[in-house]
């Protein structure tokens, strides 16, 4: 057996399987499962480590020959796929309260495997090809049968498609440049077209039109796993581009490259989220700000604490997020509607989807003892040092998230005195819903019990993470 | 291949290109695009193995028989554009202000690839930036599938200037049938809607 086989075969067969099978709460828990039990499996055996159980020894190869070229997973990959495959185990459990599981489980499970093929694939410069064929996959998952796919969709499709050519030939004119660094015009060519190819799949400040329109038009949920799950291996794979090549690694631009459209995005986001009246609008701005927060971590002069922050903010970033569109999900199926005027007073009828959406926006603007809160401020608290200008940037930034979450949290709770108290959440709704709140207190009182587990996470990259 | 005739398949890349622009009816639309996978192939075959570059053509005209085929069971849906611009003039014109911005260029970028020729940079070039303008000038699937086709023709011709692995060739063909797959299904789901 293979670690791609494992990691990357599987999942593929199992999504195809999941998507014919007839009940949705089964595809919830059949997936859930899985993606728990790849996540524990990449724990106790490590692809390229020996394990021994009594007499049997077992082990999974990290190597798989296709077509010339390798797919690899080894010992330094064991902390990504417990955390993604983690992350998804988490989303598809979400589903039996969001719904959507033929949707999310089965496609959710094949985008994932695409993605990690990316990261599994040597020479790495392909990777791009494989996020392309995830971006295809996940068309129908954004567009489920009897949806209308609008703007956004088509942009999503467009913008993302985009992405590949640019990363490609980058990727092609980086390898002249290693071989002879002093072709000047050469670095240049392929520095733009690298930014232009990951401004493109990350969603940078201005190329991020399609998020809100997508988070418009599609399932909040769906649209939040997405966005939770494409970013992060777009950052792991502009890391690897900058651990791979060293003139990149060494560059004094890229510093101030990554904080300019660090902080853009960031602000953009921010302030324009304080003006939204629609909660799946004020989610997207809240994505977007997450990316601009990973381009700020990865800017850090330090490159070894701006690769922790980036690390630890996965795991409170995806529990906030997860929590933010199932609660949206639940009350879009009550009010049919997200626009704020469909929502006005729908806390006494939904309180705990309510709580959802005020405390994970709240987490997400960086609020005390919520999750993602000590990540943040470990991040505030470097730009501060590095410049007092930008520290007060990200302040706006932060502030302009904290308003809509408090706007939020008035039109929910715009009711009339005699309105009864009356939670109509489903029992599996309310447990979700309380494990996801008591999750987002916990991590962010508790930030340190996620350190075992990302504390590896650095030793993927060759230098970087030394 | 003669240079001669290598400029001969760069002009009929002029023309299918443009007339995906300028077509209004689906049919000419399909036809247009196996057009060019047809041309584009003759550039390709310059730096791959025929039996490579022959699978590049197949796979392009298959994905303009899955889009053809969605389209032959939904005829009743329409392909034109409810917004501005919608006039072949000024698609036309468009497409000649492109045109020139290309060969313009072309030179420059040919020094960027080694090994690369006029001819193929240019037709590459035609169809990256006719199937940007086509993107810019459209919301409808059909047309959205038929300028990203158009786009990563483009960039697979020149991309296959530099890149002959087997590996890419095959990621790159599912890509292709991927994308028209994504199309037809949009496609597929915007003319349920309409007849709803």
């Amino acid at each position: 057996m293979t670690a791609p086989i494992v990691w990357i075969g599987l999942p593929l067969v199992l999504a195809a399987l999941l998507f014919i099978l007839p009940r949705e709460r089964l595809i919830s828990y059949l997936g859930t499962l899985f993606a728990l039990g790849l996540a524990i499996t990449a724990y106790w055996i490590p692809p390229g480590t020996a394990q021994r159980i009594g007499s049997i020894s077992l082990r999974i190869e990290p190597s798989l020959s296709l077509f010339g070229r390798q797919l690899s997973l080894d010992a330094g990959d064991q902390t990504l796929l417990i955390l993604v495959y983690g992350m998804a185990a988490f989303w598809f459990f979400g589903t039996l309260a969001a719904g959507q599981a033929r949707q999310v489980v089965s496609l959710g499970l094949a985008v994932i495997a695409l993605l990690v093929a990316s990261l599994a694939v040597r020479p790495f410069l392909y990777a791009a090809l494989l996020v392309e064929m995830a971006v295809l996959v996940s068309v129908p998952l954004l567009a489920p049968p009897g949806s209308r796919p609008g703007r956004g969709l088509l942009r999503f499709l467009i913008y993302q498609t985009f992405a590949m050519p640019f990363i490609l030939l980058a990727g092609f004119l980086l390898s002249g440049v290693e071989a002879g660094p002093s072709d000047v015009a050469q670095v240049v060519q392929a520095g733009i077209l690298l930014l232009l190819g990951f401004a493109f799949l990350l969603a940078v400040f201005p190329l991020n039109t399609w998020i809100p329109l997508l988070a418009e038009e599609a399932s909040p949920y769906a649209v939040g796993f997405l966005l939770t799950m494409l970013p992060t291996f777009g950052l792991v794979l502009a890391l690897n581009f900058i651990d791979r090549f060293s003139w990149l690694r060494d560059s004094a631009q890229l510093p101030s490259i990554l904080q300019t459209a660090g902080i853009l995005t960031l602000v953009t986001a921010g302030i324009w989220a304080a003006f939204q009246r629609h909660l799946g609008r004020i989610a997207a701005y809240a994505i977007i700000a997450e990316t601009g927060v990973s381009l700020l971590a990865m800017s850090l002069p330090d490159r070894q604490i701006g690769l922790q922050i980036l690390f630890f903010l996965f795991i409170p970033r995806a529990l906030a997020l997860g929590v933010w569109t199932m609660s949206i999900s639940i009350l879009q199926s009550r009010a049919g509607d997200l626009r704020f005027a469909a929502l006005q007073g729908l806390a006494r009828q939904y309180p705990l989807a309510s709580a959802g959406v005020v405390f994970a926006n709240l987490a997400l603007a960086g609020t005390p003892l919520l999750a993602v809160f000590p990540v943040r401020q470990t991040l505030w608290e470097n730009l501060a040092v590095q410049s007092l200008p930008l520290a007060l940037w990200f302040g706006l930034a932060s502030l302009g998230l904290w308003v809509i979450a408090l706007r939020s949290l008035a039109v929910l709770t715009m009711f009339s005195e005699k309105t009864e108290w009356v939670s109509r959440e489903t029992w599996p709704q309310r447990i979700l819903l309380g494990i996801g709140l008591l999750g987002l207190f916990l991590s962010g009182i508790f930030p340190q019990w996620a350190q075992p587990l990302l504390a590896n996470l650095p030793a993927m990259f060759d230098y970087l993470g030394k | 291949m003669p240079a001669p005739l290598l400029w001969i398949v760069v002009l009929l890349l002029i023309l299918t290109s443009v007339g995906l622009l300028v077509s209004r009816e689906w049919r000419w639309s399909i036809a247009l695009l196996a057009g060019q996978y047809f041309a584009a192939f003759w550039l390709v075959s310059l730096h791959w193995p025929l039996t490579m570059a022959a699978a590049k053509l197949i796979t392009g005209w298959m994905a303009a028989a899955a889009l053809g085929m969605t389209q032959i069971n939904m005829n009743q849906y329409q392909t034109g554009e409810t917004s501005w611009p919608q006039g072949r003039v000024f698609r036309l014109f468009s497409a000649g202000l492109v045109l020139l911005a290309v060969f313009a260029v072309s030179r420059s970028v040919t020094g960027w690839l080694p090994g690369a020729n006029l001819s193929v940079v240019s037709g590459s070039l035609i169809l990256i930036s006719l199937g940007l303008l086509h993107l810019g000038m459209t919301a409808n699937p059909l047309r959205v599938t038929l300028g990203l086709l158009t786009v990563l023709l483009g960039f697979e011709t020149l991309y296959a200037t530099v890149e002959n692995s087997i590996l890419v060739a095959g990621l790159l063909s599912t890509i292709t049938l991927g994308l028209a797959l994504a199309g037809s299904y949009l496609v597929a789901l915007a003319s349920a809607e309409d007849s709803a």
